[in-house]
């Protein structure tokens, strides 16, 4: 049950609008049509989505999606109630950034001869986390992952130098209290679900706040 | 069936122990997964897409008693009415492309209304998906935003599992529209098949919240400290079938109850308790003392800004309690006390066990004080004009001495609606059958059809303005031809009234295309060879009533009524529910 806590510390990353990054996390069943079900959710109420990433989970047969929105605490929370009314839904789950782990990856094409004569690839690399991961002729593709600063940093590094292309990966997180989907997904299959997966962060929250 | 049982049992692995598969096809199987689900009644139109469906109907149209509707639009509605008057699962068929696009406004009514349906749309051969072909139209996405759940089979062997999720969806927790999209192929498609699987259980779907006792508590509490306690309840009384529990809670409690224009009917409008509706053109009483109340409780509805006006104004002092079997619904629009989350078919007896037996005699006096003022103000004037010309509350107030409440009222949507739902009589649940959230013109006729075919013995009576009816008006041929007995009572003002009135209050009276022109309707029910007649005096109305409801068989009533007749009270827009107004000069 741990990882529905959601302990916030608004203040600290809160825009003026009271909004500040989330990170949807999903698991879902593995099912076509899911995605445009979950993306109208957004597109519905005009909330952009700032990144989206669909991937298997720890579980077989389990879908993750991992979805970063800036938007206040009761907005998310009334989306992620409006994800997990989704009949292919199993959970879904919000946190702010102090509360994941997250990473994205970003790759980067430069000309071969351009790079190789003016600096030192490999202190390059090595300065920016980075590694090379296909070398031609004409071009290198260098890779590297990281928060956002880190793969922007690397476009200013690598533009002097001619970048030809740059693509930049959805984020991929992880909660850091989560148990996984396992023992959860277990009691999701009994017929009567027990309250593994009825929990209901909001129930807990109004245990806190709730007074006679 | 029978030459293809005997192909199975002439086959050399044919044994006569084994449960017995046979080869069948894939519009086999749904007519198979229907009757298994209970389903007897169908409202459809067939085409290229569904053919190989409407085949296999061909050989089962004794049992499963297909009405052909003139619009697929009338199909999905009066699937919708059937559901609703009925609580079993509506059952449409419709071809691909424009026949599945048709039933758009019919799932996006069912989905905001909470209705189960399951749709079934033909779809072009899979092979064919994707390539702009002959009536081919994405369906599913088209559908997404307005259906509970959908899928598109593309493979016959996963007709039998799919429409048993389909029904499951449909009826489950918080009901609603599904639609199941099966391609040509897999209509045609033959594959084994021993028998059909109800589904009860789907691992990513909680239809019902966990009932957390100390919620309850909690709750029943709030309601034992109370001194002006106040129930507004919604459809999810009659959705959850909790009408009985519902009726002991309050009269334990003693707690006055005012019902959303859905949940209307759930108690007999005549109930002691009984205050009247909330809502924009609700009661006087349930809306101004709303911003009164101390504990708020609201059950099986969803704060729909009909019903509250503007949120800011909208019960700030009182302590809320919500039950509600959808989590998405608790917080969404109005900030809860306490959550009661659950099915209220259980939460409410258990809610009754931990209140004490009261009485508010002070208290209710408050609704019956609002309730003379609304008298004095607007309906004795409505009920008793002082001038010729009749109104429409009269109208459904004669209706009402005849039918005694035991009708089932289906109305469009507009003036003559929120006059009906005002002032109409129920004594039964589900009595009320109307486009709530969405408030979709066009909605009566072939929702009263469908009505007629989940309720026979009840008489059912449709009331509709002469703009509405003029939106399904082809459904008349559904009527003809199948021969339910649907009254059909036209309030006709001339005007697109609700608009109209609109346009008077908050547009200067600058009326923009509301003065609709309309056929004669008796000629054109007659062209239907339906019975009819349309009167405009007061000395005709009650016979003429009284003719429509003994008439055998359907009926058109068309009853002129005052032009330019307005709607009170009325909680005008961006407005807080006790700012309420009784006439047109308080606004
Ligand atoms: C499909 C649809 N189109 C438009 C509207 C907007 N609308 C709401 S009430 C109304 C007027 C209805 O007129 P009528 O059917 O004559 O009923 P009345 O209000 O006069 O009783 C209109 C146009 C609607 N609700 N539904």
């Amino acid at each position: 049950m741990s990882d529905t806590k959601h302990k916030h510390t608004p203040a600290a990353a809160a825009t003026p609008a009271g909004k500040q990054e989330y990170t949807i996390t999903v698991y879902t069943e593995n099912q076509v049509g899911l995605l445009n079900r979950i993306a109208i959710i957004f597109s519905r109420r005009k909330i952009n989505i700032e990144s989206l990433n669909t991937s298997p989970s720890e579980v077989e047969s389990v879908h993750r999606f991992t979805i970063v929105i800036e938007e206040t605490e009761e907005v998310v929370r009334k989306l992620c109630r409006q994800i997990e009314k989704q009949v292919e839904v199993l959970k879904a789950y919000y946190n702010t950034a102090d509360e994941i782990v997250w990473q994205e990856l970003a790759l980067y094409k430069v000309p071969t001869d351009e790079i190789a004569e003016k600096v030192k690839v490999e202190r390059l690399l090595r300065e920016n986390g980075a590694r090379a991961v296909l070398i031609r002729k004409d071009y290198t593709i260098f890779e590297t992952s990281g928060h956002r600063e880190e793969t922007d940093k690397l476009i200013r590094v690598l533009e002097p130098y001619g970048l030809i292309e740059f693509v930049r990966s959805a984020r991929v997180a992880i909660i850091k209290t989560s148990e996984g989907f396992h023992k959860k997904l277990k009691d999701f299959e009994t017929a009567e679900p027990g309250e593994e997966a009825m929990e209901n962060e909001y129930l807990d929250d109004r245990e806190e706040v709730f007074t006679m | 069936m029978s030459i293809i049982s005997e192909k199975v049992s002439s086959s050399p692995k044919g044994t006569a122990a084994k449960p017995v598969t046979e080869e069948i096809s894939g519009s086999e199987i749904v007519m198979r997964a229907l009757l298994a689900e209970g389903t007897d009644t169908i409202f459809g139109y067939p085409g290229g897409a569904i053919m190989p469906i409407y085949d296999a109907l061909y050989d089962h149209h004794d049992t499963l008693n297909h009405i052909l509707v003139r619009h697929e639009q009338g199909a999905i509605h009066a699937a919708q009415g059937f559901a609703r008057v009925s609580g079993r699962v509506g059952v449409v068929f419709a071809t691909s492309g424009p026949g599945a696009t048709n039933l758009v406004t019919g799932l996006a009514d069912a989905q905001i209304d909470s209705t189960p349906l399951v749709c079934i749309t033909g779809q072009v051969f899979a092979h064919l998906l994707g390539t702009d072909a002959f009536q081919e139209t994405d369906v599913i996405n088209i559908t997404t935003p307005v259906t509970k759940w959908n899928y598109q089979v593309t493979d016959a062997s996963e007709i039998a599992e799919t429409l048993a999720k389909a029904f499951y969806i449909a009826k489950s927790g918080r009901p609603g529209p599904v639609v199941v999209d099966i391609t040509k192929n897999a209509q045609l498609q033959k594959v084994p098949f021993s028998g059909y699987t109800p589904c009860n259980h789907i691992r990513s779907y909680r239809p019902k919240p966990i009932v957390r006792n100390e919620f309850v508590q909690q709750a029943a509490d709030l309601i034992n400290k109370a001194e002006r306690p106040f129930v507004i309840f919604g459809q999810g009384v009659i959705l959850g079938k909790a009408e009985k529990e519902f009726q002991k809670f309050i009269e334990k409690g003693g707690l006055p109850a005012a019902w959303t224009i859905m949940g209307m009917s759930a108690i007999a409008t005549d109930h002691p308790l009984a205050v009247g509706m909330l809502g924009m053109h609700g009661n006087y009483g349930p809306n101004l003392l709303t911003n009164e109340c101390d504990v708020l409780i609201a059950i099986g509805m969803r704060f729909d800004d009909r019903v509250t006006g503007r949120l800011d104004k909208y019960a700030k002092q009182a302590k809320v309690i919500h039950l509600d079997i959808d989590p998405a619904e608790i917080d969404k629009n109005v900030k809860t006390t306490v959550p009661v989350w659950g099915d209220c078919k259980e939460t409410l007896p258990l809610l009754t066990s931990m209140i004490e037996q009261k009485v508010y005699p002070q208290w209710l006096q408050k609704f019956k004080d609002c309730q003379q003022k609304e008298e004095d103000k607007v309906i004795k004037e409505e009920l008793n004009p002082s001038t010729d010309i009749l109104t429409m509350g009269e109208v459904i107030n004669t209706l009402n001495e005849l039918t005694k409440g035991d009708a089932v009222i289906v109305t469009d949507v507009g003036q003559h609606q929120m006059v009906a739902c005002r002032y109409a009589a129920m004594n039964q649940s589900k009595s009320n059958i109307t486009s709530g959230g969405l408030g979709t013109m066009g909605f009566a006729l072939p929702a009263a059809i469908g009505a007629k075919f989940g309720a026979p013995d009840r008489t059912v009576v449709a009331i509709i303005g002469d703009g509405g009816i003029q939106m399904t008006i082809q459904e008349l041929g559904t009527i003809m031809q199948f021969k339910p007995d649907v009254k059909i009572l036209i309030l006709n003002n001339k005007f697109l009234g609700m608009v109209r009135q609109w346009q008077q209050l908050f547009h200067e009276k600058r009326y923009s295309f509301v003065n609709i022109e309309s056929p004669d309707f008796v000629q054109v029910a007659k062209g239907y060879y339906i019975d009819g007649q349309s009167i405009s005096k007061r000395e005709d109305l009650k016979n003429a009533l009284k003719t429509m409801l003994d008439h055998k068989g359907s009926y058109l009533l068309e009853v002129m009524v005052g032009k330019e007749n307005n709607v009170f009270p009325m909680v005008p827009q961006g407005r807080g529910v006790s700012d309420i107004v009784l006439s047109k000069e308080e606004i």
